[in-house]
């Protein structure tokens, strides 16, 4: 299949999908504690009348149920995800301020589970039985039911109480006014423990995941062939075993992106990183419905975002499937 | 199941060593669950000494005292009901709507199973941790919300494997064969398919109890707990301001959290490796 054309029947499908779920949000925003106009105006009793009867008119809150729902999509196309009074601020201004820090965190995260999982799984597939691979897979299984929150919070007392290594909370030290080069590293300080703790987890998923299909590629003909042929082993493990295994690890990652951005969500609470995660949190404190339900949408806008650049990743991968 | 396929399931799973050490760990969990609120039949709530008692130090205070006095050992325990319970009530709740969802689609086919499993995949593109959060805020938080909020997130994986497994039996001669006798699509699901597509389904769903008890602990720790019951999230989360100073707060209902999803995936394993001995070698 041409990639172009594959590329379009998944972005349509994505926006199919995004509208079923500003669809779903609508009726939790009904289904929230209280009148939905005060719901939209954030904490319940926080907002002015006159505000109150502006988002009655806005959203049509007086008419029937479909003349309702078209309201919201039509406010939800135009990117209007509705005011947060408790913030003062449109929600998807404060979601747009706090996403970049929530990318570098799972970008970040990602790339470490991804190396650190395949390596570990490569591995430990080549010494199937040995020492090593007891070892990985023990580790992999403890991680893989490690609770995130938890781990953050022993990585914070480690390495930011007892070692005092790295910095606990936040994404940048606020005394100093850092620029250049010297505020890259003060991120990245901020960014170590977040990103090792969040990617730990997904690392475990990946490297079990990698040991299997590089097990199970391994006994296949088309391997034995490449041995027959003379090949060094390894070649033999990266162009031909690796290439395959890899398939179904990538299709995890797709499905994955979502646990991705819960522990996101996790992980920023604990870390204060000011990304969505926190401000969901911080949403959910003050029962701000609609601030809540706003990076909820986001975040799955997110999500399949990232599905769309996993199944592009495939097809480049996939050793059947060539350009048209 | 019959004495003899009895005999062969123990012998593969307790051919696996970590699936008996596992099943060993999640009797002992299960043991201070039901047993344990008989030792402290006190309120896990209520202030019994001094607040930051460290761990090991007073007699009856194995794992010291919270920030309010509580007994950090009486919530532990008292935890350990709440999160099996809700681990077992969600994957209940979650098999009911994803063994229907798959058996329908799968063996009907066509539309049906076309506009099914678009819905499937809508919810399995939504993040699901995102959604349980917003559907327990948005219930109030009570021991069904946070139930039912868990089963609708974690019910699309069942449902498609529901569905393959299926469309392949549906094929099948013993079940061409019921067709032909005339009986009516539901007996077929019910007395043809479903029996014979349970052993999978029986190992993802132990494995979904993990995953539930997790994300039960996630929720509480977020302050999305019932806040009626004690729950190791929950003991958690109320650690966390005071990290610093007293580390074991929120150490031990780590641990525990920790050794009961683990000890729940190791006898999924065995169970995998005893009932789909065909499968064994590639999940392990």
């Amino acid at each position: 299949m041409h990639r172009l054309h594959f590329l379009g029947i998944r972005l349509i499908k994505a926006v199919l999908v995004l509208f079923a779920i500003v669809v779903l949000n609508f009726f939790l925003i009904r289904a929230a504690p209280g009148d939905p106009a005060m719901v939209l105006a954030g904490e319940a009793g926080a907002a002015d009348e006159i505000f109150i009867a502006q988002l009655r008119e806005r959203f049509g809150l007086d008419r029937p149920v479909h003349e309702q729902l078209f309201f919201y999509v039509r406010q939800v196309a135009s990117l209007d995800l509705g005011f947060s009074y408790r913030q003062q601020a449109p929600v998807l201004t404060l979601i747009l301020e706090r996403l970049p820090a929530t990318l570098l965190l799972t970008l970040a995260a990602f790339l470490i589970s991804m190396a650190l999982g395949v390596l570990l799984g490569v591995l430990s597939a080549r010494r199937v039985g040995t020492w090593a691979d007891s070892l990985i897979t023990l580790v992999a299984l403890i991680f893989y039911a490690t609770p995130l929150f938890w781990l953050a919070l022993m990585a914070i007392i480690l390495f930011s109480v007892q070692l005092e290594w790295l910095p606990a909370f936040g994404m940048r030290s606020i005394s100093q006014d850092l620029t250049g080069l010297a505020y890259v590293a003060d991120v990245a300080s901020h960014l170590v423990l977040p990103a090792l703790t969040l990617g730990l987890f997904f690392m475990a998923v990946y490297a079990r995941l990698t040991r299997a299909s590089m097990l199970e590629v391994a006994g296949m003909d088309f391997v034995k062939t490449a041995r027959a042929k003379g090949l060094s082993p390894g070649r033999v493990t990266r162009d031909h075993v690796l290439r395959n295994a890899l398939l179904p690890v990538v299709t995890l990652a797709g499905i994955q992106a979502g646990h991705l951005v819960g522990g996101a969500v996790l992980t920023e609470t604990v870390f204060a990183w000011p990304g969505i995660g926190r401000l969901m949190f911080e949403a959910l404190l003050q029962r701000d419905y609609n601030l809540l339900l706003g990076v909820f949408v986001v975040a799955s806008a997110m999500v399949l975002l990232f599905n769309i650049i996993t199944d592009l990743a495939y097809t480049f991968i996939d050793p059947r499937i060539e350009a048209g | 199941m019959t004495a003899s396929s009895l005999a062969e399931f123990t012998r593969r799973f307790s051919r696996h060593g970590g699936a008996v050490l596992g099943a060993a760990i999640l009797f002992a969990i299960t043991m201070l669950a039901v047993f344990g609120p008989l030792l402290y039949p006190e309120s896990p709530w209520r202030m019994v000494q001094k607040p930051f008692l460290p761990p090991m130090m007073t007699d009856g205070f194995l794992f010291g005292t919270d920030t309010l006095g509580r007994n950090i050992a009486a919530g532990l325990v008292h935890g350990a009901r709440v999160s099996l319970l809700i681990g077992l009530a969600s994957t209940a709740a979650a098999l009911v709507v994803g063994v229907t969802t798959g058996a329908v689609a799968g063996f009907f086919g066509g539309r049906v199973d076309d506009v099914l499993m678009r819905f499937t995949e809508l919810f399995q593109t939504i993040p699901n941790f995102a959604l349980a959060i917003v559907l327990v805020a948005i219930l109030q938080p009570s021991t069904d919300s946070i139930v039912l909020a868990i089963a609708i997130v974690s019910w699309p994986p069942i449902a498609r494997l529901v569905r393959s497994e299926f469309l392949s039996l549906r094929s099948r001669e013993f079940v061409q064969a019921s067709i032909v006798q005339g009986q009516s699509s539901f007996q077929i699901i019910f007395t043809q398919i479903l029996p014979n597509a349970l052993p999978p389904v029986i190992v993802m769903a132990s494995l979904m109890v993990a995953t539930a008890v997790l994300l039960e602990s996630s929720l509480s720790f977020m302050g999305l707990g019932d806040p009626n019951t004690m729950s190791w999230g929950y003991m958690i989360g109320a650690g966390r301001t005071v990290i610093r100073q007293a580390w074991w707060i929120s150490f031990f209902p780590g641990i525990a959290i920790l050794l009961t999803v683990l000890s729940i995936n190791l006898v999924g394993e065995g169970l995998n490796d005893a009932l789909n001995p065909r499968l064994s070698r590639r999940t392990r």
